[in-house]
């Protein structure tokens, strides 16, 4: 079994080398919705994906992955929202996680929204 | 319906994080010998009067506005009752709430725990504000992750969310679950 004692070679690792990442305005919000019919229709692996890809690829400091409740569209559920400063929100519906590190590439890194996963793109369909 | 545990014990954790708890503890105990797995999540948020509580089993009574109706109870309570188990909640205004439910082990129509460790990340890692207590239990033996002695170990400077610390409790979650096991398939 690991020791939490480990946490102390991490500590003294990191030691001066980040504060605490504070939120701030130039951050990218992405917002995951972690209610019963999210969790029911799979958000949980879908924001794994997600902040693990932002831990990983060192997007920390741009992207900000958080959760929130019912969003109240539970029928598309996963929704993924996507916040960035200066723009409209986009929502994204029905994500997987390989459809969420897609938005992460072509939206969050590329600039281009990803219609084809859009709340709009899904209503018309549905039309 | 939630096809595993894990995600009813993480909706319920959920309601705790909602009720503005800073304190939540989890508690999952499997006992093959008395065929029972027993899932506890208590918390010290804002609790409900006993008309809520008595109405938190019914899908079409909820406090939130976003929809009419709340499945999270009745789900994480249908999966344990049909499996010969039981379901109670205790809450007191102002205290707090307990959610308790008991599976039958072995029963054919119990769900798999599933990716409890997993879960267990997700909320410690996403809800910093807030101190988890989680023990899981297999037999006689435990393991536990308390996120209190975690951030007294690092202070306060240093997020959970760093990628060294959060791979380091996933780790933690992951290896304590199969040393308590012996990986055992729940």
């Amino acid at each position: 079994m690991k020791s939490l004692e480990e946490l102390r070679a991490i500590r003294a690792k990191m030691q001066g080398r980040v504060g605490v990442r504070a939120e701030n305005e130039k951050q990218t919000r992405v917002v995951v919705g972690m209610a019963t019919c999210g969790i029911a229709s799979g958000a949980r692996p879908v924001l794994t994906a997600l902040s693990d890809a932002v831990q990983e690829q060192g997007l920390s400091d741009k992207i900000n992955v958080t959760q929130t409740g019912c969003i109240g569209l539970c029928q598309y559920e996963p929704i993924v929202e996507v916040m960035a400063p200066g723009k409209e929100k986009v929502t994204y519906v029905k994500m997987t996680p390989e459809k969420a590190l897609e938005v992460l590439r072509l939206h969050l890194l590329g600039g281009q929204v990803v219609t084809k996963y859009t709340l709009s793109a899904a209503q018309e369909k549905a039309e | 319906m939630m096809p595993e545990i894990s995600l009813n014990i993480l909706d319920v954790a959920e309601n705790s994080i909602r009720a503005q708890a800073s304190f939540v503890e989890i508690e999952v105990d499997v006992q093959p010998a008395q065929d029972i797995l027993a899932v506890t999540v208590s918390d010290n948020g804002q609790g409900m009067t006993a008309e809520e509580a008595a109405h938190a089993e019914d899908p079409f009574f909820t406090t939130r506005t976003t929809r009419k109706v709340g499945l999270g109870i009745p789900f994480f309570r249908q999966a344990a009752v049909s499996t010969g188990g039981s379901f109670q909640i205790d809450s007191e205004k102002g205290k707090g709430t307990t959610v308790k439910a008991v599976f039958g082990l072995s029963h054919i129509d119990r769900m798999p725990l599933g990716d409890i460790s997993s879960v267990i990340h997700t909320l410690v890692i996403f809800n910093e504000h807030i101190r988890f207590r989680y023990t899981y239990r297999f037999e006689e033996k435990s393991f536990a992750l308390d996120t209190r002695e975690v951030r007294e170990i690092l202070g306060d400077g240093i997020s959970l969310r760093e990628p060294e610390v959060s791979a380091f409790i996933k780790e933690y979650l992951e290896s304590g679950k199969t040393d308590t096991d012996g990986g055992a398939d729940i």
